[in-house]
């Protein structure tokens, strides 16, 4: 009952750590400045980093999925939008296929996507369907050897960067979330258009694109599962998927916590380091137990999940608790540097703005809440 | 292609045989003993909760069926008269007694952390005979006199002196918030030795009851945990053996904040009982009670704080067992029991003041458990260390 790694497991968390430090952190600045991350990306899948938890047959390195959420808690330290990136490629691109598809359409498009020569996406939201993803209006029409898809697609991670798409469009519309199914689309297939990147406040560098669908003619082969599975499939990965972010969320405020702690331990004032004083040795302690219980959360969902046990509940625990905790310890590390912290001369007003996402996607922290309170009754 | 490479084929052989090192599940012992704990608690304890509060009384029946099943010595080795098992077991005994009385909780977490720990790390072979084995079959309770009236937090200004005359020390002062203070046998206290050296001239003694000048002094009243007595303890020209002084002269400060290191797991484990006790009984209101034709759990308003209740309790736990875990396995566990404790504490305040809040006028009433609950959180914030002394802690581990 507590928290040890494999050996392997720490393997793979200290090489993605050590990654991380020397090819990611100086890539930083590029990406605030708005570059995707593709070289990064390519190095990663060299290193058998985009299908960890792919079995081997399918080109993955057939790792547990423990070791999947290392990665993205190592990644997510130096670079949140790493950690996104990889997340959404996994649990809502990758997995999908792997779970749901057809032989062939495993053999088509998971070796690509694991060994990073593709990256995947995932295509649900839409203006009107958020946390009620039933909601959508995204329609396909099968004519002939085809499905013809039109609609439109908001708030779309690594959209336009992509290479696979898992898009949800209704092809029942009278059966609700019942009535709906989800098609492979690859990025260069006519009609399939890529619209405006948002401008947010964190996460720069990382894609987050709407997508207009017209006339989108998709082989009938693309097709994944059933017809009006859809809503299954996509809901399929949800605790992979927040599991994978609350992981994030937890990489975020390690990086602010350890980042704050170094800072009141050499920021000298009244003659003494700021770290003596209670005001701060307080704020530090409470980030910390904070940051604890957090991991211990993470992990312990991870673990759950790893052995193929129920964890729903466990997930959104660490979920809604690790992105609270992303959003308090990033904004009090701001209050150690002080106005230090304010400029972009040290990390944590990154930090910050990364982290607030982290309670609004797979599944806002009200959406967690339900899933808790459900779960408790 | 570091995944990719002959390791590969050796990670699968290794997760087969080591599956499940990273062990998040309880084992299927320490999930017998809840089950078994959990069942004596709603049977023998529950029941007599409310009045015993009301009274403020201890019930020693109660301890003595703790004692025929084992609970009285769950941490400590069966030649000492114990269960044999670990902390991680001793924390869920406390958690499932402390979700139906927290009194009863710290009874148990005094008795087993804070009295019968320093004698079985510090104790002699003859003095763990002599004192643990009682103890732990319950034949004897045990409490810890370090608290003085001057001497709170501060531990290493207590006032209480032990002077050798021949074969016996003879102690003077007064300790005070005495945990089973008056119901218990066997002290550990600690006195000063050597005035001259603030806190190495500070040792540790066993103290019976029924020694010469021993005195249990005023009884305080309590908002909470009100069935466990809180005593003053005088100790008037009290004369000890001197084979009764624990670990070497000088060691007394040292032994005290040991002890108190584990006492927070005990402690927050406590927390963490009451907290489930209180988001219990909320979910079983709010699943029950109707308003506007409705159970007021069709609210998101209640249902989100309900689920904000249970995380913050699932986070205590974690907390709690993996330090209990750490401290089984002979690891370091200050940083994580104070993390454990501090977070429990605060959680065990927070989520029984909102089941007062769920149940509304109903939960400020003694017809409910809820009101009891709270008033029993506040001490886990105060006791076993402040949490303000937690953050010291914490705070000095990180920013070493």
């Amino acid at each position: 009952m507590h928290l040890e790694f494999t050996a392997e497991q720490m393997m793979i968390r200290d090489m993605v750590r050590q990654f991380a430090e020397s090819e990611i952190a100086p890539f930083i600045e590029k990406m605030e400045q708005g570059i995707f991350p593709h070289e990064i990306l390519k190095k990663m899948g060299e290193l058998g980093l985009m299908g960890i938890t792919v079995p081997e047959e399918y080109g993955g390195a057939g790792m547990d999925f423990t070791s999947y959420i290392l990665a993205i808690n190592e990644l997510s330290k130096v670079s949140a939008v790493v950690g996104v990136i990889l997340s959404v490629h996994t649990s809502v691109g990758t997995n999908p296929i792997l779970y749901f598809g057809n032989e062939e359409q495993k053999k088509r498009y998971v070796p690509k996507l694991a060994s990073g020569e593709y990256l995947g996406a995932f295509c649900l939201t839409e203006p009107e369907a958020g946390s009620d993803a039933g909601a959508l209006k995204t329609k396909a029409v099968k004519e002939g050897n085809h499905y013809v898809l039109n609609g439109s697609k908001v708030f779309i991670t690594n959209g336009g960067e992509a290479d696979v798409y898992i898009v949800f469009a209704s092809t029942n519309p009278t059966r609700g979330s019942r009535g709906i199914s989800a098609f492979i689309v690859e990025k260069n297939t006519p009609g399939f258009i890529v619209g405006k990147d948002e401008k947010k406040m964190g996460l720069h560098g990382s894609r987050t694109v709407q997508l207009t669908f017209e006339n989108m003619k998709v082989p009938a082969e693309n097709l994944l599962g059933d017809e009006n599975t859809g809503f299954k499939i996509a809901m399929a990965n949800l605790n992979i998927g927040r599991i994978g972010i609350s992981a994030q969320g937890l990489g975020i405020a390690e990086a602010a916590l350890e980042a704050a702690i170094n800072y009141a331990k050499e920021r000298n004032q009244f003659g003494k380091p700021i770290a003596v004083n209670q005001g701060i040795g307080f704020k530090l302690a409470d980030m910390a137990t904070a940051v604890e219980a957090a991991r211990l959360l993470v992990f312990r969902a991870a673990n759950l999940q790893s052995l193929g046990l129920p964890c729903s509940k466990e997930a959104s625990m660490a979920k809604v608790f690790a992105s609270k905790t992303a959003v308090q310890v990033a904004t009090e590390a701001i209050q150690v540097f002080g106005g230090y912290g304010f400029t972009k001369d040290y990390p944590v007003e990154r930090y910050f703005r990364d982290a607030k996402v982290t309670e609004i996607y797979e599944g806002t922290s009200e959406i967690q809440k339900i899933v808790i309170s459900k779960n408790i009754n | 292609m570091m995944f990719k490479t002959s390791t590969h084929k050796q990670y699968y052989k290794i997760k087969k045989r080591g599956n499940g090192k990273m062990n998040f599940q309880l084992s299927e012992e320490h999930q017998q003993l809840r089950e078994m704990i959990r069942d004596f608690a709603l049977n023998e304890v529950a029941p007599s909760a409310g009045e015993r509060d009301e009274e403020e009384r201890f019930d020693r029946g109660i301890w003595d069926k703790m004692a025929e099943l084992g609970l009285t010595g769950i941490p400590w080795p069966e030649e000492y008269g114990g269960a044999g098992f670990d902390y991680l077991a001793y924390a869920i005994a406390v958690e499932e007694l402390s979700r139906v009385c927290a009194s009863t909780g710290v009874t148990l977490s005094a008795h087993t952390s804070l009295a019968g720990w320093p004698i079985f790390k510090f104790g002699n072979e003859e003095q763990k005979q002599k004192y643990l084995r009682p103890m732990a079959e319950g034949k004897k309770i045990g409490a810890y006199c370090l608290t003085e009236p001057g001497s709170g937090s501060d531990a290493g200004g207590m006032k209480t002196t032990a002077k050798l005359d021949g074969d016996e020390y003879v102690l003077n002062g007064s300790k005070i918030f005495i945990t089973n203070g008056g119901v218990a046998d066997t002290y550990v206290v600690f006195a000063v030795t050597d005035p001259t050296s603030k806190h190495k001239g500070t040792s540790a003694f066993i103290v019976e009851s029924s020694f010469p000048g021993f005195g249990v002094g005023k009884k305080e009243k309590k908002m909470g945990i009100r069935s466990s007595p809180t005593a003053e303890i005088i100790f008037d020209n009290c004369r000890v053996p001197k084979e009764n002084l624990l670990g070497n002269e000088g060691e007394g400060f040292i032994i005290a904040m040991k002890t108190l290191d584990g006492g927070r797991n005990g402690i927050a484990a406590q927390a963490v009982g009451i907290a489930q006790g209180a988001l219990d009984a909320a979910v079983e209101y709010a699943k029950n009670r109707v308003q506007f034709g409705k159970p007021i759990v069709a609210n998101q308003g209640v249902a989100f704080k309900l689920a904000d209740m249970a995380t913050s309790i699932e986070a205590s736990r974690l907390l709690t067992y993996n330090a209990a875990w750490l401290e089984s396995n002979n690891l370091p566990y200050g940083k994580e029991s104070a993390m454990a404790k501090l977070m429990a504490g605060d959680t065990a305040m927070s989520v029984t003041t909102d089941a007062v809040q769920i149940f509304g006028g109903y939960g400020y009433t003694k017809e409910y458990p809820v009101e009891r609950y709270m008033r029993d959180a506040k001490i886990t914030q105060i006791y076993e260390g402040t949490q303000e002394i937690q953050r010291l802690v914490i705070s000095r581990m990180i920013t070493k």
